[in-house]
């Protein structure tokens, strides 16, 4: 902590003397942190896009009637909020963003093993975006995000190829992420990094990359026959002509249940680290929590069946789904075990990305709970296609991911730009999201419960009172959104100087100069030690040296 | 905490060849390698997805399927099964080449791995306009093109508005009248699963062959050495893969 610049030269810095050129060795640099920060400012920009959608849903739901906006259009704005979260924020966000960033740091690697094809990954991804944002500019799609047939085949006339074309597109760049994640992670290891001395960010990301890999295609063939049933009128999901329906919904929940653990399997990832810097203490059951990344990983495979709980699949298909589903609770319950148990006697303080992963924890164990309520057929029957369902799968993915990438962010904000930001804002934001958090989607799950269906602009008077809180609800949320933009923005210029390891962290990343240089490490280290190797005795030595006045 | 240097890592002298992010060419090797098997994984799945739909539909309407398959050609599809496996083999030898370090040999064998991909290409392509001239009502292409002999068309396996099974064909047992309309749309799932599935590969052949000509415009230039030669070693098993889904096609849509 002893520098009091920033280092003379960083991955940021370069000596591109005018505006082209540094333009140019941005946006054609193969640098893996640089691709990163692509990815962030790209990814934060459609998820505020997802948020304004968001923001016209809430705002039409307020009053009982449809008085903002038609059905059609309000079709439109929650398909466009589902689809541009999903495909284009919570699949990519924590891999893209701070995988991309932290893999080859963490591994002692120079840069991923292909980064070229790395660079090749953001552009498929801004043109997969690209094909949206035009869909959407030109009416949008009324589908919903599932495109399920025959609502995207028979029944829409509106931008489905356009819009089918930019997930196909993005898929490719999730594709070629885990790829990359793979290959690297197998083979770019630093002398002595063992599989057991990984961190455990990236045993999750190894777990996200085979499901990238082997679940993605089976979407883009989904989707691929959609646009060919469209575009030549034929009828593969199409029960006049013979094709079935359900054969897109079996296919497209292949990818897109594996998908959700796209999701929550690196945000698991983050937490897992944060828990430990925070707690200075080694994890509690390091290997139960490598190995339910890839038990979640597998078993994810195994329960598509459970969204088709309605749909005429067989009844007996529905028990064993079902009872697969369940078996996805006991790795996921693994984890939270663990990292309440590394809590335990910890010395714990309460910085800013702290709070997110405690916030996680919580929010994650509400939504996973619930998500057995759904994995139950006879309760399922009841609930599906209600609000309580939007709860469940906002408290996972909200509550969940964006939890996790926030504290991340905030986490390795320092080893990004070599600043601190703002401690006092960063833990001002956090409540305010967990408390909007919870009033926007708690509400909900009561609404579902009584009854309310998903996807209509119109209700029942007597609901009003949960919508109207649920929306102030969404307005805190967007406020606590909106506040980190604004100071992680200004600690660029204003924020202290961070020095190295301003947590006093264990990982390889740590050891290298912040920002780091272009190819990360002056020397190639040697890893001699386990991942989370705090001395035994740090927490108490920290909670001895604890003053007033020092930080929390 | 010990280090190793950057430079000592590379002190030993390697060729032009090794990238900044690795630190021997072995390394470099096995990534591409195993980044190249990573993906012919993602490909299988994506065509795991129209055999998904292949089982289901013909499960769903199995007489269909045999009449439907009986209409394709049959002795064409043999020949092009030929041509894609010896191609496997001349890819096999290329690679063997290069191992060796035989220019003359990996060139000829890169040469010969193009041309018949293209006749593969070609042969397919005859398939495919055979079924288009029928639409149209003419015998066979050629006709089709020099615009003579043509008449009403009484077949059309094109799936689309104008699919059209022929009466007669096939259906040998009788008794069907009834249920025509339903054996006519799996007639029309076969056909439009079989230009997808098929379709879909002669795609991959497309980029296949771009590859191969990637990797042969390399080896005139002199770019492989017995020590370095990973893109042919990546570039074959690509083409092995795009031959092996296709032997998995043949027997599915030909010969069920």
């Amino acid at each position: 902590m002893s520098t009091l610049s920033l280092p003379q030269s960083s991955y940021i810095r370069d000596n591109s003397r005018t505006f082209t050129d540094w333009l140019k060795s941005w946006l054609l640099t193969v640098d893996h942190k640089r691709i990163a920060i692509l990815y962030l400012l790209s990814i934060n920009f459609f998820f505020l896009l997802g948020g304004l959608a968001a923001t016209l849903v809430r705002v039409e739901l307020i009053t009982p009637q449809g008085d903002l906006m038609s059905s059609d259009v309000y079709n439109r704005a929650f398909t466009l909020h589902g689809v541009i979260m999903v495909f284009f924020f919570l699949i990519p966000s924590i891999p893209a963003v701070l995988g991309n960033f932290l893999v080859p740091l963490m591994l002692g690697a120079r840069d991923l093993a292909f980064p070229r094809l790395n660079l090749l990954s953001w552009y498929l991804y801004m043109i997969g975006g690209l094909f949206a944002l035009i869909a959407a500019v030109f009416g949008g799609v009324d589908t919903g995000w599932t495109f399920y047939t025959p609502f995207s085949s028979t029944y829409s006339n509106s931008n489905v190829v356009m819009t089918i074309t930019g997930a196909f597109i993005m898929g490719f760049s999730s594709i070629l992420t885990g790829l990359n994640f793979i290959v690297t992670i197998h083979k770019m290891r630093a002398p002595g990094l063992t599989w057991f001395r990984l961190p455990l960010f990236i045993w999750a990301n190894y777990a996200t990359s085979i499901i990238q890999i082997l679940a993605t295609p089976v979407l883009g063939i989904a989707l691929l026959l959609v646009v060919v049933e469209r575009l030549w009128g034929v009828g593969i999901y199409d029960p006049a002509l013979g094709g079935d329906p359900l054969l897109f919904q079996h296919l497209f929940w292949f990818y897109s249940h594996p998908a959700v653990y796209i999701m929550i399997l690196p945000a698991m990832g983050v937490i897992s680290e944060l828990i430990s810097t925070f707690s200075r203490k080694r994890i509690f059951g390091y290997e139960f929590i490598a190995f339910s990344s890839i038990a979640i990983a597998i078993l994810g495979f195994l329960v598509w069946g459970h969204h088709m709980f309605v749909s005429s699949q067989s009844v007996y298909a529905g028990l064993v789904f079902s009872f697969i589903t369940m078996l996805v609770a006991i790795p996921s319950a693994i984890k939270v075990f663990n990292w309440t148990a590394t809590l335990y006697k910890g010395s714990i303080s309460y910085r800013t990305p702290m709070l997110y992963a405690l916030g996680f924890i919580g929010l994650f164990v509400i939504g996973g709970l619930t998500g057995i309520f759904l994995g139950v057929t006879a309760v399922d029957l009841h609930v599906t296609d209600t609000y309580f369902v939007v709860a469940h799968f906002h408290y996972v993915m909200v509550g969940g991911t964006i939890m996790a990438y926030l504290g991340g962010i905030h986490f390795w904000w320092p080893k990004m730009t070599g600043r601190m930001y703002n401690e006092t804002w960063g833990s001002i934001a956090a409540l305010i999201i967990f408390v909007g958090f919870n009033m926007t989607f708690f509400p909900q799950f009561i609404l579902g419960y009584l009854g309310m269906p998903r996807r209509y602009h119109v209700y029942p008077p007597e609901f009003q009172i949960l919508h109207v809180m649920s929306t102030a609800g969404a307005s805190i949320l967007a406020i606590g959104f909106i506040v980190p933009l604004i100071y992680l923005g200004i600690s660029l210029r204003k924020g202290a100087i961070a020095g190295d390891n301003p947590w006093g962290a264990t990982g390889l990343e740590w050891k290298t100069s912040s920002p780091p240089p272009t190819f990360n490490f002056d020397k190639t280290p040697i890893v001699t030690e386990e991942a989370y190797a705090y001395p035994p005795e740090a927490a108490e030595r920290d909670a001895a040296a604890w003053r007033p006045g020092s930080p929390l | 905490m010990a280090t190793i240097t950057h430079e000592e890592a590379h002190a030993h002298t390697h060729g032009p060849e090794l990238q900044h992010q690795f630190e021997t060419p072995e390394q470099q090797k096995e990534a591409a390698t195993l980044g190249m098997w990573a993906f012919l994984v993602t490909e299988i799945m994506l065509f795991g997805g129209i055999f998904m739909a292949y089982i289901a539909y013909r499960w769903a309407f199995p007489e269909a399927w045999e009449e439907s398959a009986a209409l394709l050609n049959t002795p064409l599809a043999t020949v092009n099964t030929v041509v894609l496996l010896v191609s496997s083999l001349t890819v096999a030898l290329a690679v063997n080449a290069a191992e060796e370090g035989r220019k003359r040999r990996l060139i000829t064998m890169l040469v010969l791995t193009i041309v018949l991909g293209v006749t593969f290409l070609v042969i397919k392509g005859y398939e495919y306009s055979e079924k288009f001239a029928h639409c149209a009502g003419a015998k066979d292409p050629i006709s089709w093109i020099t615009g003579s002999d043509l008449h009403e068309s009484h077949e059309c396996l094109v799936p689309g508005r104008g699919f059209m099974f022929p009466d007669e064909h096939g259906s040998t047992s009788g008794g069907h009248g009834a249920a025509k309309t339903a054996t006519q749309s799996g007639h029309q799932l076969f056909f439009l699963l079989y230009f997808s599935a098929t379709g879909l590969h002669a795609i991959h052949m497309i980029i296949g062959l771009g590859v191969m000509t990637t990797i042969l415009v390399m080896a005139l230039r002199d770019r492989f050495s017995p020590t370095y030669f990973t893109p042919v070693e990546i570039g074959g098993l690509y083409w092995h893969l795009i031959d092996i889904i296709w032997v998995f096609l043949f027997p599915l849509f030909y010969l069920v």
